[in-house]
């Protein structure tokens, strides 16, 4: 099953969007209908009759989840499932273009050429006026100026059409021919071609390793895909052309012979450790500014002329190939990120972050498969499912071995003979251990679970330590007093920033944890459970009174059901915080739940993974949040109405 | 046929009560000699008095109201009773036993109800019984004796935030009497109802006392109610709080008999009602013009 919802997620996909814009359309007509009857029942009318908003809640919803689909590509994946295969041969023949484009102010505002003369120019400029003369000899000083100026007319030198090398422009030229005639190529018909075999046989756009398949499986691709070869030969080209005329081959010996001379310094000048090292810094901040001069990459501005127009005749008979791919791109693929990265295409821009509708899907049904062995759950841990728990193993966790250390006698030795008879202090250790064997129990099992556990545990500790405490703090101006600096002394301070602590205290395992979410609970409960014992009116304390309840009773019988309402919203909101900083502490340390999945997807960058953990944890936020007003419901009806 | 098998059970369980009167064989009647209260602010050091030099016989099966204007310490006097605050000074016994604490011999009916909302009708009229260890299936009889006697037949399971205030008040009637209390304490019982639901309430207070024979005592704002309903009527004054005036009245006896409409239309009725009403207003006055 989880296969197929893999191989088929682009219909499932469109098959949603259908429903989606459907309901969207549907909810605001009947919305805006029941607006209209209803406009004054909203305040004055019968609230019964305000309560149905459902189609403003399908409207919310239809709208957030198309326009995920769209900014994730969603919609083009179902509808256009070749497009992003095609747009990745464009990406190819760019990415091959690349080294020529850098050089021109394609992406850039500025020629790379001019961007060197500027940015050296002002650097030398900066240099010449900054140096440190009292480590330089007069001599020294004099090399220095003159190396500074020949640099400076390096620069006016190559960027000089007059003096420029005459085989840097031929070889120009052969790259802007090569160029024009790959714009020629792409402009031919590609009808008759045929995708190989190969390619038809990658993986669809959007399984987990493959983004975007590389090979063109359209004409259109093999067309586009057939022209990179040759447009990274003409980038190698491009890249090897150098403008280096015999003037600047000469000035440049000269500049080079004189920075060498500077390496070593005058024997006639007294340097300290510090001088020596402002002068050798000196000294090599101007060989680096040289060294980027040196290798003839500045071309005079109208040089590159000639290929600025060819690349652009490129780019349009790009464009003219894509047709209405073009089209297809800018209505479906917000964020323009089609892009190669090594051995395939990958989506980037705006959209990169964003969950992928049907790769969450698959990333779930991965991570929900309970059939470890065929590479399901996480880590070796299955997102949610059973298992056997031998009963040892919970008792073992409830008694601790200390416990038996306490009883009186004294763990058995050794007999003469080297036999071992367990006395019953020994047996006791073995159970209060887990070593025996008392059956097993199916039990819950998996990430989800872990997460759980630690939550209901925590909140179950703190329920039933929290509420009566609380509760006799409410009543009794002893356990107020005595209780209250504890509690509001260790509560303010975020719970994660006991953390560390307690993590350290009690290690990775699951104890640390319930113990900080113990905290968090115990507090909240305290607090909830004490405003509403106190909260009890005082005629329904006196009628009981007098209808000859003893202190005892009044306590059970009207205190506690008087405090039920805030103690239920104490559970409710101690639950949602439980659960907020339960997800914190597992990402600190720990190896199973759903704060670890997401810190070992964070550090894979598995975009898809985090956003499959962001929406399991808000589901059972959200679980959690509906089962507790269910109980309130049923609990306490009679909230409010007192 | 189902009919009256309810109604004999009612029967049988009435009986069961004026059998436990009857075997209880003790007057418990209420004496009150010298009572003082004086409230002491702790920051100040400012004394109230409260309550001054009261005293008082009240016959077991006597029906008492008591009037006054604000402050003058009728709650105070009825919490003492009751057992919730303790007198500075002077006695206070019922049947010959001192007050100390609350207990289950002293009923009380306060104004809002003081029901307990998460409890059905059923549940608060039988708490009293529960706490003194009684199952509810021994008490359902008792119970749905008193809850046809105000007036709540078939109400039992229904949760008492769902009742209106009227009948909110049949409950807590009810959850009193159930207890058998030798004497019934109202702290302006009937204060938060409407005008009509208000002179049911009468009748039915009277209903109950003539039904029960209990010894009763209703704090009350109104003069009329005060005139219907008491037997015996103390207007108390204000600073120090003390009973100013006392009355012997022959309308809770007439009001047995007819509608209460028309004992207000007496002549002797109007002519008291207007008497207390300018007692009471000079009170007042006097409060006032003292500030």
């Amino acid at each position: 099953m989880f296969d197929w919802i893999s191989d088929n997620r682009a219909l499932i996909a469109l098959i949603v969007i259908i429903a989606l814009a459907v309901s969207f359309v549907f909810s605001i007509f009947v919305g805006v209908k029941q607006t209209r009857l209803r406009a004054k029942d909203e305040v004055f009318g019968d609230p019964e009759r305000t309560k149905g908003g459902w189609y403003w809640a399908l409207c919310g919803v239809s709208a957030l989840l198309l326009i995920w689909f769209y900014y994730s590509w969603g919609t083009a994946r179902a509808v256009f499932p070749t497009a992003a295969n095609e747009l990745c041969q464009v990406a190819k023949v760019k990415e091959a273009m690349s080294p020529i484009t850098a050089a021109l102010p394609v992406e850039s505002r500025y020629l790379k050429s001019t961007t060197l003369v500027v940015r050296n120019a002002a650097q030398v400029d900066k240099l010449a006026v900054s140096m440190p003369t009292q480590v330089f000899s007069a001599r020294e000083q004099a090399k220095i100026t003159l190396a500074v100026a020949q640099i400076k007319d390096l620069l006016a030198m190559l960027s000089n059409p007059q003096l420029s090398d005459p085989g840097a422009a031929s070889a120009l030229l052969a790259v802007e021919m090569d160029l024009q005639n790959i714009a020629a190529r792409l402009k031919s018909d590609y009808a008759e071609l045929q995708p190989q075999e190969e390619a038809l046989e990658q993986p669809k756009w959007g399984t987990s390793e493959v983004e975007i398949p590389i090979l063109p499986i359209t004409s259109r691709g093999v067309l586009i895909d057939s022209v990179t070869p040759d447009m990274q030969e003409i980038a190698k080209a491009f890249l090897k052309v150098r403008n280096i005329s015999p003037q600047a081959k000469e000035l440049i010996a000269e500049t080079k012979a004189i920075l060498a001379d500077l390496k070593t310094p005058d024997p006639l000048m007294q340097l300290n450790e510090a001088g020596e090292g402002a002068r050798n810094a000196y000294v090599k901040a101007v060989d680096r500014i040289f060294k980027r001069l040196d290798d003839g990459t500045i071309f005079p501005a109208t040089s590159m002329d000639g290929v600025q127009k060819a690349v652009d005749e490129v780019f349009v008979s790009l464009t003219d190939a894509k047709g209405s791919l073009g089209i297809v791109e800018s209505l479906f693929f917000p964020g323009d990120g089609v892009v190669k990265s090594r051995t395939q295409c990958t989506e980037q821009g705006s959209g990169r972050w964003l969950p992928k509708p049907t790769d969450v899907i698959a990333t779930f049904s991965t991570l929900a498969n309970p059939d470890l062995e065929s590479g399901g759950g996480y880590k070796g841990t299955t997102l949610l499912w059973w298992k056997w728990l031998p009963i040892a193993d919970v008792i073992a966790f409830l008694i601790p071995d200390g416990l038996v250390d306490m009883l009186p006698g004294s763990y058995g030795t050794h007999g003469d003979s080297g036999e071992f008879k367990p006395n019953y202090k020994d047996r006791l250790l073995a159970v209060a251990q887990g070593d025996v064997n008392l059956g097993s129990v199916p039990m819950l099992d998996g990430h989800i679970w872990d997460s759980l556990f630690r939550v209901l545990v925590a909140m179950g500790f703190g329920i039933l330590v929290g509420v009566p405490l609380g509760i006799y703090m409410g009543v009794s101006r002893f356990f107020k007093s005595f209780f209250d600096p504890m509690i509001e002394l260790y509560r303010p301070v975020p719970p994660l920033a006991w953390a560390p602590l307690i993590l350290t205290i009690f290690g990775i395992q699951d104890d640390g944890k319930i113990f900080l979410l113990f905290m968090v609970a115990f507090a909240i409960m305290v607090i909830s459970a004490r405003t509403g014992a106190s909260g009890t009116q005082l005629s329904k304390i006196r009628a009981s009174h007098s209808l000859g309840a003893t202190n005892g009773q009044i306590l059970r019988h009207v205190i506690l059901p008087n405090a039920m309402p805030e103690i239920l919203t104490g559970v409710r909101i101690a639950i949602g915080v439980c659960w907020g900083t339960l997800v914190a502490a597992e990402m600190l340390a720990g190896t199973t739940g759903i704060g670890f999945i997401e810190n070992v997807a964070r550090t894979v960058s598995d975009y898809e993974l985090i956003w499959v953990t962001i929406l399991i944890m808000g589901l059972l936020g959200l679980f959690f949040d509906l089962v507790m007003r269910w109980a309130i419901a049923k609990i306490i009806p009679w909230r409010g109405k007192g | 046929m189902q009919n009256t098998t309810t109604h004999d059970k009612a029967r049988d369980a009435g009986l069961v009560c004026q059998l436990q009167e009857y075997k209880r064989g003790k007057m418990s009647d209420l004496y009150c000699k010298d009572l003082c209260m004086t409230f002491a602010d702790p920051m100040s050091g400012s004394k109230v008095e409260a309550l001054k030099d009261i005293q008082f016989n009240l016959k077991e099966g006597e029906i008492l109201t008591v009037l006054g204007p604000s402050g003058c310490g009728k709650t105070t006097l009825l919490n003492m009773i009751a057992g919730f605050i303790t007198p500075t000074s002077g006695t206070l016994s019922l049947g010959g036993v001192d007050i100390q604490a609350p207990g289950a011999e002293r009923g009380m009916v306060f104004q809002q109800g003081a029901l307990f909302e998460w409890l059905t009708v059923a549940r608060n009229v039988d708490f009293g019984l529960r706490m003194k260890g009684m199952s509810e299936e021994e008490s359902i009889e008792l119970v749905n004796f008193w809850l046809d006697t105000v007036g709540l037949q078939g109400f039992g399971e229904t949760p008492t935030y769902q009742l209106s205030g009227g009948m909110q008040q049949r409950v807590a009637l009810a959850r009193c009497l159930v207890n058998d209390p030798d004497l019934i304490l109202m702290d302006e019982p009937l204060g938060a109802l409407d005008a009509l639901t208000r002179e049911k309430m009468q009748s039915l207070i009277l209903e109950l006392w003539k039904k029960t024979g209990k010894t009763i005592i209703v704090i009350t704002h109104s003069v009329e109610e005060a005139l219907l309903l008491g037997e015996r009527l103390f207007v108390m004054a204000p600073r120090p709080g003390r009973i100013h005036r006392e009355y012997n009245l022959p309308f809770a006896e007439m009001g047995l008999k007819r509608s209460l409409r028309e004992i207000k239309q007496e002549k002797e009725f109007s002519t008291i009602r207007e008497e207390i009403l300018t007692m009471i207003w000079d009170m007042e006055e006097e409060i006032m013009g003292g500030v």
